[in-house]
């Protein structure tokens, strides 16, 4: 059993964890994930890692309530259990297992979308741990819904939110906050952005023109995570690759995320009813980036 | 007076109704009909089925005492040599191994060994008959990797000798391929698996779940933080392979480790537990081996029409016999001698059909079979909803990458002697499906064997 020793509801929808995992957090790296199981007949949930503290062997996740398990898991609390919990899982980002001295000389852009600010967390302050200032543009659909903003100003070197409705910081999408620091000057030679993969798209589609090298985290469905089962295979350029072994990072200018979003439709009417099963009236929003749905 | 050259049939669960649910299929042997078939063995004296045996139980030995109607004695005997027999009774392809040595089968059927050791090693589950444990631990600790048939085995006979024996699992439950690969209808998961395991754990043997070896820790962490003093890895065989044909990754097709994974880890097929499977109406499963009629099998039981698609004929099907038996009863349709050319997809991206090739047997290839050739312009298309790939397995690579000196094969696998277990590297030993690629349980079982021995061997001299 892995006990949850803090659980906050950090925005509509959106909740943080603290667990009890002293292997995973002993090993992990930015750009890992983990996988979660409520209880026995619970779903394995793959979930990004937000944080991590080796010394006191805890992870941070951060997670969207979308289908029938993620709501579930929203009611447990601190002292509750997770009763599995695998990790971590997946290659660390290629950017911390550079050479340091050559990443030193680039200008590094970070992208978060939604919960997606929750896995470039650990990247930026781990670049800010390394000395490294990155530039970080955080976005989501409203100032509410705006993820660890305390957190991420203290490790950014710039930092830029966003929100659709423009309630707070940049009034748009992400990816016109791009243009806008492209059209200052700015100049990067890589570009992370992690959120709903419809975001991921539009990033890449503007980094292929700007010519930025983007590097996207993908979230597919998933079963084991330890490259067993396949169902979490995409296309990268001409090949497959599994997300959960191969990546989850990969070339975004090479990821086919048309398929990979159909993929992501393939259990949305049984999560959909099993929702209904769960909580009678709600509907299903999508955009956890885990069912397709259009954050 | 029976007729000896004649086995005693074993009692089954009717084709239609089993097709319908997931209990087992085979109801085995009840203590008389079992003593009546013990009665057909000979004892012969340089007894064939032995050599037979991947881990050489003693056959005759057990036989006989189930003639005496000493069935814990019979249970005794076995597990000097297995310690999972209720899983081997099962799931060995007996008619390839032990039965086919048999002397019965030159005139008549050979004894029906697998049947007996069911019946002998489900005795000792519901009498709760205890094997063998070791009076002291000897202080010593080994490491296994992984909870499947190798590893269990390997945990098994180390305990036995006197070893603190800690077996690190990825999965969240244990026994591998016991679990995740082979249906519920053919081994019980809850009724003989667990039970197995019971076994292993009364025995001394510690497990630790959600540990994934090369990521969550190393085999070198391993030994240098965790004193380990020998690591035996029994990884299997997991990752799936796909054909490379256009549209193999529309929504629809699957790998048959993931269907199966669904089916039987994550128990899709009971609407209480929260993993979904999508069943599927008209189902293809493309391959011909023991795993393709696990997935074919479990998709009738899901409720669709189901076809098998070989690119061989009905003689060159690498699954057991009985296996392709029940899979015909139940209603299984056998598509041989076609190949998939293309999985046809709708604009949502879900599969609407196959493109198939007939094919025909040509001259014989380095496998000794026929070698299947397309026949020119007789593609055809058919019309499923899903297709599950049951293509065959190769070795994850994570150990592999993550463990320095560790020597793998050109297939992936890794290098280890046969007879010991012994790797490239010291103190690390290896067997079953990571070392040979996918095989049998009952092979896999032999290496954990060879690899306990080897590990004994090492660190009893020390």
């Amino acid at each position: 059993m892995y006990k949850i020793l803090k659980a906050e509801k950090l925005a509509d929808m959106i909740y943080l964890m603290d667990v009890e995992a002293p292997r995973v957090a002993r090993h992990c790296m930015p750009g890992q994930f983990v996988i979660v199981k409520m209880d026995e007949k619970g779903e394995r949930i793959p979930l990004t890692i937000c944080d991590y503290d080796r010394e006191a062997g805890t992870i941070t996740i951060v997670f969207q309530t979308v289908g029938a398990s993620t709501h579930k898991m929203a009611t447990l609390k601190a002292g509750d259990s997770f009763r599995d919990f695998t990790g971590p899982l997946g290659c660390p980002s290629e950017l911390v297992e550079e050479d340091l001295d050559t990443l030193k000389k680039k200008k590094i852009l970070f992208v978060g979308g939604g919960v997606g600010a929750a896995p470039v967390y650990p990247q930026v302050k781990w670049m800010h741990e390394h000395g490294i200032d990155v530039d970080v543009i955080i976005g989501s659909k409203t100032k509410d819904m705006l993820l660890l903003e305390e957190e991420m100003k203290a490790v950014a070197g710039n930092y830029y939110p966003c929100t659709d409705d423009g309630t707070y910081g940049h009034a748009g999408m992400v990816t016109s906050m791009i243009e806008e620091l492209h059209a200052q000057g700015n100049r990067y030679d890589v570009c992370v952005a992690i959120g709903p993969m419809i975001m991921m798209k539009f990033v890449c589609l503007l980094t292929k023109k700007l010519e930025i090298p983007t590097i996207v985290s993908m979230n597919p469905i998933m079963v084991d995570g330890t490259g067993m089962c396949g169902a979490c295979r995409l296309h990268v350029g001409d090949e497959i690759k599994f997300a959960c072994v191969d990546g989850p990072e990969f070339d975004g200018h090479l990821v086919n995320f048309d398929e990979a979003m159909k993929r992501q439709q393939m259990y949305k009417t049984q999560e959909g009813r099993a929702m209904l099963k769960l909580q009678e009236g709600d509907t299903h929003h999508g955009g956890c980036g885990h069912c397709g749905g259009d954050n | 007076m029976a007729d000896m050259l004649k086995r005693v049939p074993v009692r089954e669960q009717d084709a239609k109704e089993r097709a319908t649910n997931f209990e087992e299929v085979c109801y085995g042997y009840n203590q008389e009909e079992a003593m009546e078939e013990a009665s057909r063995c000979l004892n012969c004296k340089n007894a064939k089925c032995i050599q037979g045996c991947p881990v050489s139980i003693n056959i005759p030995g057990f036989i006989a005492k189930i003639k005496d109607g000493d069935i814990e004695g019979a249970y005794h005997v076995i597990s000097e040599s297995s310690a999972l027999p209720a899983i081997c009774g099962r799931v060995c392809p007996q008619e390839s191994q032990c039965e086919c040595k048999c002397i019965r089968g030159i005139k008549g059927e050979p004894v029906s060994i697998g049947k007996l050791e069911r019946f002998v090693a489900d005795y000792a589950l519901e009498h709760d008959i205890k094997p063998q444990k070791a009076e002291k631990t000897n202080g010593h600790k080994v490491a296994v990797i992984g909870s499947g048939p190798s590893g269990l085995t390997c945990a098994g006979d180390l305990a036995k000798l006197g070893y603190e024996v800690t077996v690190f699992e990825a999965l969240h439950e244990l026994g591998g391929v016991l679990v995740y690969g082979i249906p519920e209808f053919r081994l019980p998961k809850e009724k003989v698996v667990k039970k197995e395991i019971e076994k292993v754990k009364e025995l001394g043997v510690k497990f630790e779940t959600n540990v994934v070896i090369g990521k969550s820790t190393t085999i070198d962490q391993l030994m240098e933080e965790e004193d380990f003093e020998a690591v035996f890895i029994g990884s299997g065989a997991g990752l799936p392979m796909f054909m490379g044909i256009p549209g193999e990754t529309a929504n629809g097709v699957f790998s048959a480790n993931e269907y199966l994974t669904r089916s039987n880890l994550m128990k899709a097929f009971d609407d209480s537990y929260d993993t979904p499977i999508a069943a599927g109406k008209k189902v293809a499963v493309v391959g011909g081996g023991n795993v393709a009629m696990d997935a074919a099998r479990t998709a009738l039981r899901l409720g669709a029409e189901v076809h098998i698609v070989y690119r061989r004929s009905e003689a060159e099907l690498p699954a057991r016999v009985e296996e392709v038996h029940h899979a015909k009863e139940e209603g299984v349709i056998f598509d041989l001698l076609r190949n998939p050319k293309e999985i046809l997809v709708d604009e949502n991206g879900w599969v609407k059909g196959m493109k198939v090739i007939k094919m025909e047997l040509g001259e014989p290839d380095a496998s000794g079979r026929r070698r299947p050739v397309e026949i020119p312009g007789s593609e055809y298309e058919i019309e499923v909803d899903t297709v599950i790939m049951s293509l065959g397995t190769s070795p994850n690579p994570l150990i592999a990458s993550t463990t320095k000196g560790l020597e793998t094969n050109r297939r992936k696998c890794i290098v280890a002697e046969e007879e010991n277990g012994q790797t490239s590297k010291a103190c690390v030993f290896a067997g079953g499906d990571a070392v040979t690629g996918a095989a049998t349980v009952i092979l896999a079982m032999g290496a954990g064997k060879a690899g306990a021995k080897g590990i004994h061997e090492l660190l009893s001299a020390k």
